[in-house]
Formats: structure tokens, sequence, C-alpha cells
């Protein structure tokens, strides 16, 4: 269980380093993405290049560009966007409850932030801009500036090691 | 009486937002003390710090406020001379504004939404009677982490309802932010087993759980799911199954999901 702390971009060797349940800490620029947004980046492109960045399915709880509450929401209804959202460049997704980790085998890890710990994350998280802001304030895409935001747990390396898996065996 | 209402629940949903009951932070402290796994036991020592953050910045400790869900508790000598779904609808378009609340309540196909937490019938709200002239209203805010793990299978008579639902866990619980309040219907029809299931969670008030509960809760903690599925001795923290006699040829069961987070908070208005 090694602790690092991580500046985005992040680069492939960045990511492969990571072992499953080592403890990573963020800082730097990361998005936030959940089902709409994903559908309209399919749709129409991606508003912000994607290339070495962390993507946060969360739906933040904002109020005047203050971030109130911003844990991570549920990862599986993402799931059908996770190979073109890595062909883009993510190198790390977070968000809770996993994904299947084929597609992050080789470039990119999945981080687990601790369901429901809004408050926590709050401290840790700036709004930089939002795009797609027409989708409301659950489903825009939030630039946030993290600082050592964490714990993520690595949940899926890239060697394919996974700790869902492993727990539900 | 009506601004009363509205003011109980804007006070009702302030409460569950920013702090749970004691009772269950009292179960995720022991169940920390008790946890051999590291990273579980630091998942629930976060979740508790978590809890106190929200409480000192008077903040929701989740950003998914919920489904504004009530249970209204009302003497059957009470008359009331306005629309209560209105006057609770009223409360929590406030409480949006004040606590404040993520704007969650869409139409289920435009997905349209109304910004302030109502719609077509939202707030649901459970209407409980009793003797005399109580009123009594209570914030159940749902998440949908936990609710959309939630289902109702209609079993054959032949199968075991209990290893159904200790597969059930397994397969979903990652996805519920466990360690989870599982409330439990077993019987009736196939809504009679959901209301059950939603009453079981409603009911709980951290008084322990029966033999046939601690029983089926410690089968679903030896499956090793743990804090937020990554592994661990706790996958569950509380248990109630509420039964109905069901049709000779069904066995209805439901289960609804309750992630660590249940908030719940109760404002006595008579």
């Amino acid at each position: 269980m090694t602790e690092h702390h991580l500046s985005t971009p992040l680069s492939e060797e960045d990511v492969r380093m990571l072992e499953a349940g080592d403890v990573v800490f963020l800082s730097g620029v990361i998005y936030s993405a959940r089902d709409k947004a994903h559908a309209l980046i399919r749709r129409a492109g991606t508003p912000v290049s994607l290339q070495g960045s962390a993507l946060y399915h969360c739906g933040p709880l904002i109020q005047e560009g203050r971030v109130l509450s911003a844990g991570p929401t549920t990862s599986s209804r993402m799931a059908r966007y996770t190979d073109e959202m890595l062909e883009m460049g993510v190198r790390a997704i977070i968000g809770k409850g996993g994904l299947p980790p084929e597609p992050f085998r080789g470039r990119a890890v999945y981080l687990a932030y601790p369901g429901g710990c809004g408050a926590a994350a709050a401290r840790k998280l700036e709004v930089l801009a939002v795009h797609l802001s027409e989708l409301g304030m659950a489903e825009s895409l939030w630039t946030f500036r993290a600082k050592d935001f964490g714990p993520l747990i690595v949940a899926i390396d890239s060697q394919g090691r996974n700790l869902y898996q492993e727990a539900r065996e | 009486m009506r601004e009363r209402v509205v003011e109980a629940t804007v006070q009702a949903l302030q409460k569950a937002e920013t702090s749970l009951p004691d009772w269950v932070l009292q179960r995720i402290r022991d169940a920390a003390a008790r946890e051999s796994r590291p990273l579980a036991r630091q998942h629930l020592q976060f979740m508790l710090e978590n809890v106190a953050i929200a409480g000192q910045e008077r903040l929701p400790l989740c950003q998914d406020t919920g489904l504004p869900i009530f249970q209204v508790r009302m003497g059957r000598e009470l008359k009331l001379d306005f629309d209560l779904q209105e006057a609770i609808a009223d409360g929590v378009r406030k409480a949006t504004r004040l606590v404040p609340l993520r704007p969650n309540a869409v139409h289920p196909q435009s997905r349209c939404n109304s910004q302030d937490n109502t719609g077509l019938r939202m707030p649901d709200i459970i209407m409980d009677y009793e003797a005399g002239g109580s009123l009594s209203i209570t914030a159940f805010p749902k998440g949908a982490g936990s609710e959309n793990m939630s289902l109702v299978a209609m079993l054959n008579p032949a199968d075991d309802p209990f290893d159904f639902i200790v597969e059930s866990v397994r397969e979903r619980a990652a996805n519920a932010c466990p360690p989870l309040f599982l409330g439990i219907g077993l019987g009736g029809s196939f809504d009679l087993s959901a209301r059950l299931a939603k009453h079981a969670l409603l009911d709980m008030d951290g008084k322990k759980e029966d033999e046939e509960e601690q029983a089926l809760l410690q089968r679903i903690n030896r499956l090793g799911i743990g804090p937020m599925g990554l592994g661990g001795d706790t996958t569950a923290l509380g248990l109630r199954i509420k039964k109905a006699y069901c049709h000779t040829a069904s066995l209805p069961v439901a289960i609804n999901f309750q992630c660590w987070a249940n908030r719940k908070a109760t404002e006595v208005i008579l």
C-alpha cells in the first residue's frame, strides 16, 4: 500500500507504476463528467483536451462557483464510454463501484474515492471553469483545481488487477 | 399550521443532509473498531471524518442530496384544511435554495430537471396513521447509488429467499456505497414487498436485529465485500426484515439498499 502524490497531466509512466491497493493524492486540473456529458461528448466531441487527464465521475453540488459537496457517482453507468474516454487520452478515471478492467490495461487506472464523502472532497476542489452548463449542475463538465485530492484508492491498475473482483470472489 | 409543515420540512431536510443519526454513527464506529483490514478501517474513519466536516460547515455530507422521500405520521383525529403534499413540496423547494440541495428531480423520459426537486408525484410521501392527534415529518432523502441497486424479485416458493438476498448483495453492493443498511420485504405482492422493504429502512432506529436478521447480516458480512466494495469485514451495518402473507404460489422478495450515509431526521409538529 504505497502512497503517491501525483499531479495532472498524468503520463503513461505515472499510471503504469501504480498498483492495486496503492493510495493516490492528486493535484492539478481534473474534470467532472457523468451520464449526459459522456453522451454529449460522444455526439459532439469534447470541449476540453483530455490528454493526460483525470476524469471524475461526479455530479457536484455547487453554489455561486463554490464547491459545497463533490463525492463520486456510480461509475458503472458510464461503462459504455470507457474505451473512447481512454482513447481521448484520459489516464485516470475517478469514481466509485468500479468498471470492467479490460480497457485500462497498459494505459490507465481506475481510482476509487470513498462514496458519500462529498463534504471532505469539497475542501480539496476549486472550480476553474464549467462546460456543457446547459446540462445542469449535476451533469455539467466542471473543471476543478484539485489540491492533494484523496484518498484515491487504485482499485483497477494497468496490469489488470481489480480489487472489486477480488472482494466478490 | 401549513407554515409549520413547510418549516418542519425544511428543518428535517437540513438536519438529514448535514448529519447522521447517532445510532448510525455508533454502528460505523463499532465496525471501525472491529474491522481487520487496514484499508477498510481507513474508509470507515474517513466516512466519520466527512460527517464531522459536514456538521461543522453545515454542508450536505454527500453531493447526492437524494430524491425527497418523506414519512408522515399523522393522528387519525387530526384534520388538515390544506393540501399536505403541496405544503411539503413548498418545504422541499425552500430547502433546495437554503440547505442547498442539488436539483435532482427530472422527468423520466425528457430527463428535464425541475430545478427544485419537485415534480409529478414528487416529493414521495409515505403516510402512516396512528391514534390521537399527532403530526410528525421524517425526511429520508434517498441517493440514487443505493436506490439503483434495489430490486423486487418474484421467486419460486421452492427457492431460498435468503440465498437470493446474499447473492444479490454480492453482485450489487459495491455500487451502493457499502457498508449498507438493508431493508428486506418478504412476502405480500409485487408492490407490497417493495413497500415493506422501504418501511424496514424507515423503521430502523438502532435497535438490535432479531435472531433471524442477525444470522442474515452475518452471512452478508462474511462475503468480504467491505467498505466501498474494496474488501473487508464490514459489508452491512444493519438489516431489517418485514413480512406479509403472500399467495400460496408466490414468494415476492424486495431488497431496498441504503448506503452507509443513512440520512434520516424527524420533526415533530404536534
